[in-house]
């Protein structure tokens, strides 16, 4: 099946997406055209296995992340610690298994908590008419201009430690930075769901709804919150990959997670002061970084290609 | 073109009052007493802790508060490092310097690599060479700043022991050595900041002057027989670096961000590292001040692109 698709030049499908009396769905037309950008289909499968080795690597790697062993200090790789291990002789791999965990599961929430606020920002403001729009366009061009990470460091500086007593110390610091970071990163998602809203909502297929008496609620979910959402969910997948940085970058000041907790950012900033005797235990976290934060661009840039209705594949 | 700058210059002013709101905001909203310092001193006694509060208003109401701030930072009046017990705006005026040449240098690196690149690729679209820099710009702006420079550090510094890894402002040498020292301790920030740069700019320079190439003047200007080298250079480029512009301002947060993270690492005396050890030391002035600079400098620097942008596209001035 696969085979017969990809031999059907895509100028071939009309626009009720016919061909030879076969019927495309828009999912599996728009997965016909993802499939042609191979670097992101490549990144895909090696997301994929990162995610799988970090969410089932505990259960077939089950050292324990804080088993101190001084007699195995700055080890190298070997088989029995595999990444090596810190100056404490704990193992590498667990630790990145661990941290990686939790790496990916900031990135997810601030990703949701970006895209939720600049869906529901633009909406309002690609709604309206009047001044509630373009003030909330002011806000938004005001927030792009804020330094992030500096202010991002002001805040973790001034709310960490109430945050610590109402949630514990993993949780207090996991909301405060999926909270800071999404918080920051919603400008761009508003300023595309509000340019999608201004032509979505002059056009026919819209008024036709509101002829028929559909409410104003209606028309923005059924009929042109989901005509927008294609750049949505390619920034979406770029600012998973940012939030990632974020919170590595935050890590890495020693100003993010607590010392026991292990993101990679935080293994690199351990690693940093041993990088001549010690190199392995901050280039395993490090890649694994930049390869999480590779492959997720890369898919990003195959979901545009995939999503972006102008581009004639 | 002078009313312009009057105009941009009045734009920034609401802008940079807004940035103050949130900043303010931020403190003001924080748990707890951000001056602490008073309040877990153990030799201060109660009374002489309430007098205090009641002298620096510390519980009028939040507005007032605003308004007393904002009027003693254009004053002038930052506020007194609890750490360094200097005044906080020559801690900063100390720092700034090295900051902006970090930054200045890495942003012309980035530009000098870019437009080329950039051009070159747009040129010829989906060539090997194009397919290169885009791969190779995908990586550069996917390795984050703090790997690429532990990465420099542990070639160049461990393995070739060609660079020094610590950032000295206090070099002995003098004459021509004092300059050469201080290129080489300069050359891994202002490369790490500056590839990172030069990454996404390639991109943005890539589709802005494929943007531009394909319309009509161009084949104007070909057909009557101008060469090529010519064609892009003068026809397409200056029209292309039109929306770049816009897109480097927007991205000044960004740099200053990784500008924050280069002085960590290599240990520049920049307000980015002052930044974080204030940070550390629970320094509340020389946070909130350092934080204020940043946004200054991002408002000066959109600033300067506004004024590119109105040198680049003379239209833009006139409206």
């Amino acid at each position: 099946m696969a085979g017969s698709i990809r031999a059907l030049p895509s100028t071939e499908i009309g626009a009720d997406g016919r061909v030879s009396g076969r019927r495309f769905s828009p999912g599996r037309d728009a997965w016909r055209r993802f499939r042609r950008h191979r670097l992101a289909l490549a990144s895909c499968v090696i997301l994929i296995t990162m995610v799988l080795a970090i969410l089932l690597g505990a259960t077939v790697w089950s050292v324990p992340i804080n088993d101190i062993d001084f007699a195995a200090r700055l080890e190298g790789p070997s088989w029995q610690h595999p990444f090596g291990t810190d100056d404490l002789g704990q193992d590498l791999l667990a630790r990145m298994i661990y941290g990686g965990r939790i790496s990916l599961a900031v990135g997810l929430a601030a990703m949701f908590v970006a895209v939720s606020v600049g869906t529901a920002v633009g909406a309002v403001a690609g709604m309206s008419r009047g001044w509630v729009g373009s003030g909330l366009m002011w806000l938004t061009d005001l927030f792009l201009s804020l330094p992030q990470l500096p202010l991002l460091l002001l805040v973790i500086y001034l709310f960490r430690d109430h945050l610590k007593a109402l949630f514990g110390p993993e949780g207090g610091v996991f909301v405060l930075i999926v909270i800071v970071i999404g918080g920051l990163r919603w400008m761009p998602v508003a300023r595309l769901v509000r340019g999608q809203f201004l032509s979505l909502r002059e056009k026919e297929f819209v008024e036709a709804a509101r002829a028929l008496g559909a409410s104003k609620t209606r028309q923005v979910v059924r009929h042109i919150l989901p005509n927008a959402l294609g750049p949505v969910i390619v920034a979406g997948t770029i600012d998973v990959a940012a939030a990632i940085i974020a919170e590595s970058t935050l890590s890495f000041l020693g100003l993010g997670f607590p010392p026991d907790i292990p993101t990679w950012g935080r293994i690199l900033y351990d690693a940093k002061d041993y990088l001549d005797i010690a190199p392995h235990w901050a280039l395993f976290p490090g890649a694994a970084i930049f390869l999480t934060v590779l492959s997720i661009n890369f898919i990003g840039d195959g979901l545009r290609d995939t999503l972006d209705p102008r581009r004639v594949m | 073109m002078s009313q312009y700058l009057m105009r941009r210059l009045l734009i920034a002013i609401p802008s940079l009052l807004g940035i103050s709101v949130v900043l303010f905001t931020v403190l003001a909203l924080a748990p707890g007493d951000p001056f602490e310092e008073l309040a877990t001193n153990p030799n201060v006694p109660p009374e002489v802790r309430t007098a205090l509060r009641v002298k620096f208003g510390l519980d009028d109401p939040v507005p007032v508060r605003y308004v007393r701030w904002l009027s003693a930072m254009a004053h002038g009046d930052w506020g007194f490092s609890f750490v360094s017990r200097v005044d906080v705006d020559k801690l900063i005026l100390q720092r700034v310097p090295t900051t902006l040449f970090v930054v200045g240098f890495s942003q012309i690196l980035a530009i000098l690599i870019a437009i080329p690149v950039g051009v070159f690729a747009a040129t010829r679209p989906y060539s090997v060479f194009d397919q290169i820099a885009n791969t190779l710009a995908f990586i550069g702006f996917s390795l984050p700043t703090f790997f690429t420079g532990l990465l420099f550090i542990l070639i160049f510094s461990i393995y070739l022991d060609w660079l020094p890894f610590v950032y000295r402002a206090d070099i002995s040498a003098t004459g021509l050595d004092w300059y050469w020292q201080h290129v080489k301790q300069a050359l891994m920030p202002i490369a790490v900041l500056g590839l990172f740069q030069a990454a996404s700019l390639t991109r943005y320079v890539r589709s802005a002057m494929l943007d531009v190439i394909r319309l009509d003047y161009v084949t104007t200007a070909r057909a009557k027989g101008l060469g090529e080298a010519v064609v892009v250079v003068k026809h397409v480029v200056r029209n292309a670096l039109i929306p770049v512009v816009t897109l480097v301002a927007l991205q000044m947060p960004a740099i200053f961000g990784g500008a924050i993270v280069t002085e960590q690492i290599f240990r520049i005396p920049g307000i980015g590292s002052l930044l974080i050890s204030s940070i550390l030391a629970n320094d509340t002035p020389v946070v909130m001040a350092v934080t204020f600079v940043f946004a200054c400098l991002v408002v000066l620097f959109n600033l300067i692109a506004d004024i590119l942008y109105g040198w680049l596209d003379p239209r833009i001035t006139l409206h």
